[in-house]
Parts: C-alpha cells; structure tokens; sequence
C-alpha cells in the first residue's frame, strides 16, 4: 500500500488562520480536513446585553478586511426591525461605501493574495520586481478604495460613521468630487487587468455547484436583494436559518453551512453573483468579464479571479455614478425609536452573503445575535472541491501538489478570521 | 542591527480580525519602499515563504487565547530582538476581552458551540505582556498606519520610537472640532483615551470609544463616568461605554467596576 499525505501546517496569503491535512492510499483520499485553528473570539456571546447602537461599532471588529459588510448588514436589518425611514440619499451612500471596500477586498485578492501563486511568487513584493507597473497600478486602484472608505468612514478599517439611522456625518459633495478623475483613470486600467487575469495560467476544473447571491431587480446587489440559487431556490433573510442550516465538525472552529432539505454545500462570492445577476452587470464590467473569457453560466471556480475582476469594475462605474449624483443625506441620520422583535438582514460581502440576526428587546438591548458569514458557508464546498479536484493531480510532485490545494482554497479567498466567529448562543437571559 | 544588512521583519498573527497587520498591505506604495529596506521574512498572510527564526523586529497582531498561543508567543520571544504589539487585541485583549469580566467562559462555550469539546480556548483574552516583554506597544483598533510605518522607520535608523499618550481632547482642539460632550451631550472618552487616530470620531459628529486605550496620566476617569452619570446614562451603560474595544486595559476595567458597584450599591 502506498500512503502519501499532503500537509500545509499554515495557509499562507488567506486573511486568518488555516491548515489543510490530506491522506492518499492506493490513490484513493481516504482523509481530508481543512482545518480552522484560528481561535473563537465569542462575538455572538458578548453580543448580548449590548446596546443596539453599540453593533455597528462591534461587528466590524471581526474581519479587518470586510469591516463595511458586517456593519451594513447589522444596521439595515436593525432599522427594518425598527421601522426607521433613513434619510434620502443614506442607501446611494452606503452603497458608495461598499463599492469602497468590494474595490479594495477584490484587488487585495487578486493581486497580493492570488496572483503570485500563478506565476510562481511567494508573494507580491517577489511579483512587483518582474512586473512593476502592474503592481503599481493595482495598488493604486485599491488606494481608490481604501480612500472612499476613508472619506465616507474616516477610516478604512472599521470605519466610525455608519450608525444605526443613517451616518454619523456626511460627506460633502466637494468631498467626493476628486475621486472622479482617479476612478475615471481606474476603469480604462480594468480592461487590461483582465487580459492580465486571463493570461494566468490557471488549471480548468469544471465541477456542477449550486450558487447562491442575492438578487434584485434593479441594480446588482450589494445591500438590499432577497437570496436566490443557481438551482431555483428563493428566499429572504428572514427564513435563512430555515433554508440553511450549520454543522459543528471537529476539525474546524467555524462551523459548515449546508442546505437544509438536500444536505448539500452550496458556494458564495463574486463567480455566484454574477450567475445569477450577469444583465444588471454595467457596461465596461461586462466587457470585463467578457474578455476574461467568463459567460454564464461558469461553476469552474478558477474563474473566481476573472468574476472578481468584474465586480471592481462594477463598483468602480456604480462609484462615479453615485459621486456624479451625490447629495449629501440631510439630516446625516435619524435617532432610531427601538422595538422588541428580530432583526435579520443579508447583504453582499466581497466574499459572498453575509447573514445577521440579532433578537432585540424593547430597550434595543440585544439578548441573541447570529451572524454567518459567506467563509463559514463556503467551507464545505471548498472541501468538495479539494476531493474532486485532488484525484487528477496526484501524479504531481509534493510542492506543486501543495500548491495546487492552496490555489483550490484561495479561489474562495476565505477569510478565516470571519469564519470563525459564527457562533450560535442560546437566548441567555438571567 | 546591521546597517548593510537588511533586518529580517516577522509579522505574526493572535486572535485577532487581520486588521493591523492589513495595515502594512493597506500602505501601497510605501510598501514597495520598506520592502527594500527590510526584508520580510514571516509574514503569512502576504507571503507563503516562512522563514524560521531568528528575527530583528517582530509584530505582533491579536491577543493570546488559546493554551498553543501560550507557547506561541513565548517561542516568538525567544526567536525576536525586538517585539511589537500592534493593536488593540495585542495591547489590551482586544473587544473578545468582553468575556474576561463575564467569567462565564464555559458557558460560552457550551452554549454556543454544538459540541463543546471539539472547541479549545482559555478562559480570558490576554494581552501579549501577561506573557512577554514586549518593547514597544502600538495601541489603536486598528493601529494607526502612520505610527506603524513611523516606528519601524525608527528603529530602521536605530531609535526606539516614541509615542505620544495624550489625550484625544489635546487632538480635538488642536483640529478645532465641536467638543460632542458639550455641544450635543453625548457621551464621550475623548478626555481619557490616547491620540493617535487624530481625534476621529468628534471629526465626524460622535463620541470617541476608546479604541487606542487610556491616555497618560488616566486618573480622569471616575469624573467622566460621573459626567456620564450626569448625561442621563445608567450606572450599566456608563461602565458598558468603558467596557468596550479596550475595555481590559486596567484604567478602563477599574472605571467600569467601579461604576457598576456603585449601581449595584443600596
């Protein structure tokens, strides 16, 4: 008998805390774990008995690099609970804010984190020597977006604005207007950014996969949108927990999502977006796609990158329309009135849906919050992934093979630190 | 430090949400330019080259939380010339600190995961000092980008950095901005915490919630949570505003304690 194991004790260029341990014998995979060593952190537990306008300042605090996408998700889906009516203006507002951050996420991706995998680099700073004006460039495309975030947050990591009602102040319209001409420069780069997306010599995996994203009728989702499934399903946040349900293995401290009746893994992000929302993608971000050779309907998740590279483009043309029409909410927000009820809310992190409900009482003290982030969900899937993926490429030599599964993973640019803080609490009331 | 040779720079991950750490991506095109004038060495979420020790400088994001980081951060130590806590998490135990005051860990867990002995964890969210000696300590949720890249450009030319601990009240009237406290009354720690986010929060119309921790000298404390008082808060929401991203740090733990014992008082 012939055993053979895979091991990647630390999985580089992933945002948290990771391990992949496969065994091989006679050719067969006999065991497969990715491992979730990243600690728990406790949000949901600590979450309670907080104040509700204390969330927007908390949750963001689980990921560094998707911090707007936890607190959108928490303050819509408490303002539906509260029936709040935000300022006109608050939604194109937030929005802006989220492209900020769909910009700088995906281009952290695909360019520090993804990239130099294809090519042979440890890491970006090794890719910038071969290819400096390339790096360059991308980098400042994701300065654009760090520096919306900054204008609109104060900050980019775990900006300070965003309330429950609204903002806490507004930018002026004179705030927002010099992003023009740099976004403007921005989106004629992203055409040859997706030549450079497509020339990466990535491995073709065609494997079936039911999609999920939210969808809506008139603009690309971001914020607001019921669910929807390559596979035919609908529905809304306020039955996620019913459609979806999670599973505690050993091996991992973040739990697996799959799909209730079938018992089935499903797959978040960009690729699954633009599957099911590919005729609201604007113009230049469907020329994008296009050239990066991704027509729907495409499961192969090596088009992730290609299906990320349209998205910045998008959020890139959605930001000078926004700026182009921007007038600053007034007042920046309204003083929420708090009800006892739940609160849920789904909004489209760069990695995939992002859920949150928080059970609140009539003094807006939180008493149960449940938060699943698009990571947790995808972890099954790029498991299965790894299983069918794995038997074609075991002939491979050890440090290829290795990177092989890194590349499988990092098609879903996991971000563990996320993943690992969906944790279920009980109502603890004492 | 040699000044011909490079210095090998670690960047190492705790518990944690990658954001100090991101600040380094985040510093674009000054990240092209420190990475000629160091030589990153360990630093796996922008690198799979990992490199063992020994290293010049190492930073050192999130707090220590399981018994492996116990161990972790000890060997760092060992392996480390200089050692850099970055952030909250590192500096103070971070937001998860929250569960330290509980002592309701085990519940926690029980609770909350399906299957409790699957899960290992210690009871409370550490700083790296508990464990360590640590030579400079950047605060901040997330760590300022500037103070950063500052400090390893110090000890780049062979100074340990130096970092002011003021308060954020100095920032805000040097900008000019409108005191929250007084203009809205709204609840603020801008007279208790440390600068460096450049008073942030009263720029954009709020009150300041900690996140570099408290400033020098933090005996201003109690009379700001009587103020809080005084602003209509309860004894539980006034300790609860000290209880928060740097809420372990001992001026802020001994401010909220002392608020809830005087609620819970006759």
């Amino acid at each position: 008998m012939t055993h053979r194991s895979v091991e990647v004790p630390v999985i580089a260029r992933v945002e948290g805390e990771g391990a992949l341990h496969v065994a091989v014998d006679d050719g067969e995979i006999t065991d497969l774990r990715l491992e979730i060593y990243e600690p728990p952190r406790f949000f949901e537990a600590f979450l309670a008995g907080r104040a509700f306008h204390e969330v927007p300042d908390i949750v963001p605090r689980i990921c560094g690099i998707c911090p707007v996408a936890y607190q959108m998700s928490a303050v819509h889906g408490l303002e539906r609970l509260f029936g709040v009516q935000v300022p006109e203006g608050t939604h194109e507002l937030r929005r802006l804010l989220y492209c900020g951050e769909w910009i700088e996420s995906h281009v952290l991706h695909i360019f520090l984190l993804a990239a130099p995998d294809f090519l042979g680099f440890a890491n970006a700073i090794e890719m910038a020597t071969e290819h400096p004006e390339l790096v360059k460039r991308a980098l400042e495309i994701k300065r654009i977006g760090n520096d919306l975030m900054a204008a609109i947050g104060g900050r980019e990591i775990h900006p300070v604005s965003p309330r429950v009602g609204g903002f806490s102040k507004a930018p002026r319209k004179r705030d927002l207007e010099p992003f023009l001409p740099r976004l403007e420069w921005a989106l004629e780069e992203m055409p040859g950014i997706a030549d450079f997306v497509t020339s990466l010599p990535a491995p073709s995996f065609a494997r079936p996969a039911e999609m999920v994203s939210m969808v809506n009728d008139s603009e690309y989702p971001i914020t607001v949108g019921d669910m929807a499934s390559t596979n035919g399903r609908r529905w809304d946040a306020t039955t996620y927990e019913r459609v979806t349900h999670e599973v505690h293995v050993e091996h991992s401290n973040a739990l697996h999502s799959l799909m209730s009746d079938t018992g089935t893994a499903y797959f978040l992000g960009p690729l699954a977006r633009i599957n099911l929302n590919a005729s609201l993608l604007t113009p230049v971000a469907r020329e994008v796609a296009e050239r990066a050779g991704l027509r729907v309907p495409e499961t192969d998740p090596f088009f992730s990158m290609a299906a990320r590279a349209a998205e910045v483009t998008l959020a890139i043309e959605e930001s000078i329309r926004i700026i182009e029409g921007y007038r600053p909410p007034e007042p920046p927000m309204v003083e929420p009135e708090p009800r006892a009820g739940s609160a849920t809310w789904t909004t489209e992190a760069p990695r995939g849906t992002l859920y949150h409900r928080y059970e609140v009482d009539e003094d807006g003290t939180i008493l149960e919050a449940k938060i699943i982030p698009p990571t947790s969900q995808n972890l099954r899937h790029m498991e299965e992934d790894l299983r069918r993926f794995l038997p074609d490429v075991l002939d491979r030599p050890d440090d290829e093979l290795t990177r092989l599964c890194e590349m499988v993973v990092r098609n879903y640019d996991p971000c563990i630190s996320c993943a690992t803080h969906f944790l279920r609490l009980e109502i603890e009331r004492t | 430090m040699s000044t011909n040779v490079r210095p090998r720079v670690a960047v190492f991950k705790m518990a944690s949400c990658d954001g100090c750490q991101l600040q380094f991506l985040d510093a674009e095109r000054a990240l092209l330019e420190l990475a000629g004038a160091i030589e990153i060495v360990n630093f796996a979420e922008a690198s799979s080259r990992l490199e063992p020790g020994p290293y010049d400088i190492t930073l050192v994001e999130g707090s220590v939380s399981t018994p492996e980081q116990e161990d972790q951060i000890r060997q760092i130590r060992r392996e480390s010339n200089v050692v850099i806590t970055i952030g909250a998490c590192a500096t103070s135990g971070g937001v998860q600190a929250l569960r330290n005051a509980t002592g309701k860990h085990d519940e926690f867990v029980r609770t909350v995961y399906p299957t409790p002995e699957y899960v290992r964890s210690l009871d409370d969210s550490h700083p790296i000092s508990d464990y360590v000696t640590v030579d400079l300590q950047l605060t901040g949720c997330p760590v300022d980008r500037g103070q950063l890249l500052g400090a390893v450009g110090s000890l780049l030319s062979g100074a340990m950095p130096r970092v002011s601990d003021s308060p954020v009240c100095v920032e805000c009237k040097r900008r000019g901005f409108v005191c929250v406290v007084v203009a809205k009354g709204e609840p603020c720690l801008g007279p208790v915490t440390r600068t460096g986010c450049g008073a942030l929060c009263p720029g954009f119309g709020r009150g300041c919630y900690g996140c570099f921790g408290p400033a020098q000298p933090s005996n201003n404390t109690d009379a700001l949570g009587r103020r809080f008082i005084e602003l209509g808060l309860t004894g539980k929401d006034a300790a609860d505003r000290f209880r928060f991203i740097t809420g372990w740090a001992p001026p802020f733990r001994e401010a909220a304690d002392a608020l809830e014992r005087e609620e819970a008082a006759p």
